[in-house]
């Protein structure tokens, strides 16, 4: 029981962490001003255009597909892989279960590989890529490590050494509910727990590393602004310009 | 200065393996207080510069959204490492744009953020010290600003925006750069670049007038300081005296004078390249602009062209609406500014311009598209007009062109090495060094199809290949201006021969053709 109350105490600590971390994150970013249009052109001229091309970065990876085929692949792989095992674990947390995570069952359950695949292929650049060990800091090692053994120790709970998921569920379904006095107990069994220690503890460093990129990417401007900087025909007024609060200071000798 | 080894030309271009610190000798003359005084910045390292080198840092994240995003986003998937000019000049790992940018991400990991503060060493955070400072120094005055690794990372991470704030932050604990700043100076007190006053700008204008006349028989004028004309040109000061630059200024001339366009030349704002953003400064850079904006209010006129240079573009067409605008007294149906090309280009679309194009027979030509043009501008209306309008124009005045490899041009552009402050004598080998993808590009279109010319519409590109082209063993007349092939090919009313100019192209034969 002492165990039960451990992990739920991990896991209302990391998610707050996670989430007022990030959201910190997002609120300084959305607060910065960008004071220059500098978008990496050629760039689409519309707010569309702008929402499609953030979304094929976000989606093919656009970008890195024209950088490096191979990263590419096993990033995609990763990230693709990562996405729909989480989508599977909704199952975990939802009762009903929805419709279409009920759907991508069967995938999901292998979503694991192609994360792992994913990992290791991204992990062997790192060392066999004369240009990419140069890089690598002993914390990108390290968070290789953590992600694969996640998806290495969740894909063997699947595959082979069976945990009771119907008491995981049991017990994340209270703790989402502030069930205290009727705690659901976490089965001892010692692969679920190193699993979910780990997650707890990806959830805690998100906030902290470079796993910012998630958020990062939406607020980029090289890559979220519409190339519309110029006085073009009938733009002539002053709201045309993207001038930054703190720039507005700088304004004190304009004549006309 | 140190003698150095020109790269040998690859015929099938490689990614080096590292060589750390090949370039760590490489570093800009340092600014004397005399030239950091007239921008704001003292004059030597101050006391105390570590702190207020931090303090810096942080107040420049705070200000641009750009800086914090990416000094957080980066997660070292290497997309990038191969596709900066200098690294594949040079082998140097930090001209790896992640490396570079880590040279400054690392100082701000340790004092912005957690994981800095507590474990510096597992994720590669360090203090402000000398050591790092010096590396700034050397390696921020590696990177030309070109953009092409931002066209490669998977979230648009922007190495010319690291660049600019280090240089930045130097500038503020007392480490100028002497190239920028001693020409921002200039700017501020002359009006130009180079230096020259009014009265040697309006003498080399009048000297121009003449030759000109004498070579087509038309009378183009080359104005300046008329009030009341209607396009107020802003071009590089090379234009005035350099070559080839100032066989485009002639150009520019020519179509203005067949199209019947009045215009003018100020000499308060006798330069086109805006050096503030070299060195990251948004007030020095507000400062150039905002001379441009009392010329055209003085003069009177009712539009802005720019002539050929491509940061000067990237100020003029991205930010100087935000700088020195509104531009609400200029003619309301010419965006502000112009590109001289989109000028050229409509006029050819409204056949106000012919050409006699075998005047241009003599070469085989490519074009070079300039980092700053092809990643951080458009010309036109649609996304890329700033690919598809110069290359209108070379098909419109020739007969024989052909496009380089690919990955080596539009947005894959490659730098001419010598962009964001480094064209300067100080930085010869890394100048050289950093033009070797670029000359790999050309000598493959060389031996395919005997391309004799490179045609370009930047200041600095053409400087810059007049003196790197000669190390790879081609003549220093092999880049040529745009529209210095417009002005070859343009059929001038009342020229003399009826046929163009055939004696200028005659004489302007390059001798490697």
């Amino acid at each position: 029981m002492a165990l039960t109350g451990i992990y739920a105490f991990l896991f209302y600590f990391a998610f707050v962490v996670l989430v007022g971390g990030v959201g910190y994150k997002i609120v300084q970013y959305a607060r910065t001003p960008a004071p220059l249009k500098i978008p990496t052109t050629p760039a689409p001229t519309t707010r569309s255009g702008v929402v499609l091309r953030m979304g094929r970065e976000v989606v093919l990876f656009e970008s890195l597909f024209r950088s490096n085929k191979w990263i590419w692949i096993f990033g995609w792989l990763f990230h693709a892989g990562l996405f729909i095992v989480l989508a599977r674990h909704l199952r975990y947390f939802t009762e009903p279960v929805w419709w279409w995570v009920d759907l991508i069952q069967p995938f999901g359950k292998y979503g694991a590989f192609a994360m792992i695949i994913g990992l290791v292929g991204l992990w062997a650049r790192r060392l066999l890529v004369d240009r990419v060990r140069y890089i690598t800091a002993p914390s990108d090692h390290l968070m290789l490590l953590l992600l694969t053994a996640i998806g290495v120790s969740g894909a063997l709970m699947t595959f082979v050494n069976h945990t009771d998921i119907i008491a995981v569920k049991a017990f994340f379904l209270g703790i989402m509910g502030f069930e205290f006095g009727s705690m659901q107990p976490l089965p001892g069994d010692l692969l679920l727990l190193l699993h979910l220690g780990m997650v707890a503890l990806l959830m805690l460093i998100f906030p902290f590393s470079k796993l910012l990129h998630a958020p990062g990417v939406f607020f980029s401007p090289s890559r979220n602004q519409v190339d519309n900087p110029r006085a073009e025909p009938g733009l002539r007024a002053h709201d045309s310009r993207h001038v930054a609060p703190w720039a507005v200071e700088l304004e004190t000798d304009r004549k006309a | 200065m140190a003698d150095f080894e020109t790269p040998e030309l690859d015929d099938i271009p490689t990614i080096p393996t590292v060589k750390p610190g090949t370039m760590e000798h490489s570093a800009p003359y340092v600014a004397k207080p005399v030239i950091q005084a007239p921008l704001g910045f003292p004059g030597e390292l101050v006391d105390d510069w570590e702190t207020v080198a931090v303090a810096k840092l942080g107040e420049l994240s705070n200000k641009y959204r750009a800086l914090r995003v990416y000094l957080d986003s980066c997660v070292k998937c290497g997309a990038c490492t191969d596709k900066c000019h200098y690294y594949l000049g040079t082998s140097d790992p930090k001209n790896m744009p992640v490396a570079r940018q880590d040279l400054l991400r690392k100082v701000y990991r340790r004092y912005y953020t957690l994981a800095g503060k507590w474990f510096p060493k597992l994720v590669g955070a360090t203090d402000m010290t000398k050591e790092v400072l010096d590396d700034w120094y050397s390696y921020y005055h590696q990177c030309s600003q070109c953009r092409r690794c931002s066209v490669f990372c998977p979230y648009g991470i922007d190495t010319a925006e690291i660049s600019m704030a280090a240089r930045e932050i130097m500038d503020a604990v007392g480490k100028g750069q002497k190239y920028c700043n001693e020409i921002i100076g200039k700017v501020f007190k002359i009006g130009n670049n180079l230096g020259l006053p009014e009265p040697a700008l309006r003498d080399t204008l009048e000297d121009l007038e003449e030759e000109v006349e004498e070579e087509c028989g038309v009378p183009v004028k080359f104005p300046l300081d008329v009030k009341g004309a209607d396009v107020l040109l802003v071009t590089p000061s090379a234009d005035f005296f350099a070559e080839p630059h100032i066989d485009g200024l002639i150009g520019y001339g020519k179509v203005f004078h067949q199209a019947g366009i009045s215009w003018t030349v100020s000499s308060h704002a006798s330069e086109a390249a805006n050096f503030g953003m070299f060195i990251g400064s948004y007030e020095n850079m507000r400062r150039v602009s905002m001379r441009i904006r009392e010329a055209a209010l003085d003069l009177g006129v009712k539009r802005i062209v720019f002539g050929e240079c491509g940061h000067a573009w990237r100020v003029a067409y991205s930010f100087l609406n935000t700088l020195a605008g509104p531009f609400d007294f200029l003619d309301p149906n010419y965006p502000v500014p112009q590109h001289i090309c989109e000028v050229t280009h409509d006029l050819i679309q409204k056949g106000v311009l012919k050409f006699d194009k075998s005047q241009n027979d003599h070469m085989v030509l490519t074009y070079h598209d300039s980092c700053n043009v092809a990643r951080a501008s458009r010309m036109g209306s649609k996304p890329g007009g700033q690919f598809t309008i110069p290359r209108e124009i070379l098909k419109a005045v020739c007969n024989n062109y052909v496009d380089m490899a690919q990955d080596s041009i539009h947005d894959a552009t490659y730098c001419c090495g010598g962009g964001g402050g480094l064209l300067t004598d100080d930085l010869m080998e890394l100048r050289v060094r950093g033009a070797k993808p670029r000359m790999e590009a050309v000598k493959q279109v060389v031996d395919a199809h005997g391309v004799t010319n490179m045609a370009a519409i930047c200041a600095i590109c053409k400087s810059q290949f007049t003196k790197v082209f000669p190390y790879y063993g081609y003549g220093m007349d092999m880049i040529v201006s745009l529209h210095q092939l417009v002005s070859n090919a343009i059929i001038m009313d009342g020229a003399q021969d009826g046929a163009g100019d055939a004696q200028e192209t005659a004489e302007d034969a390059p001798q490697n053709a």
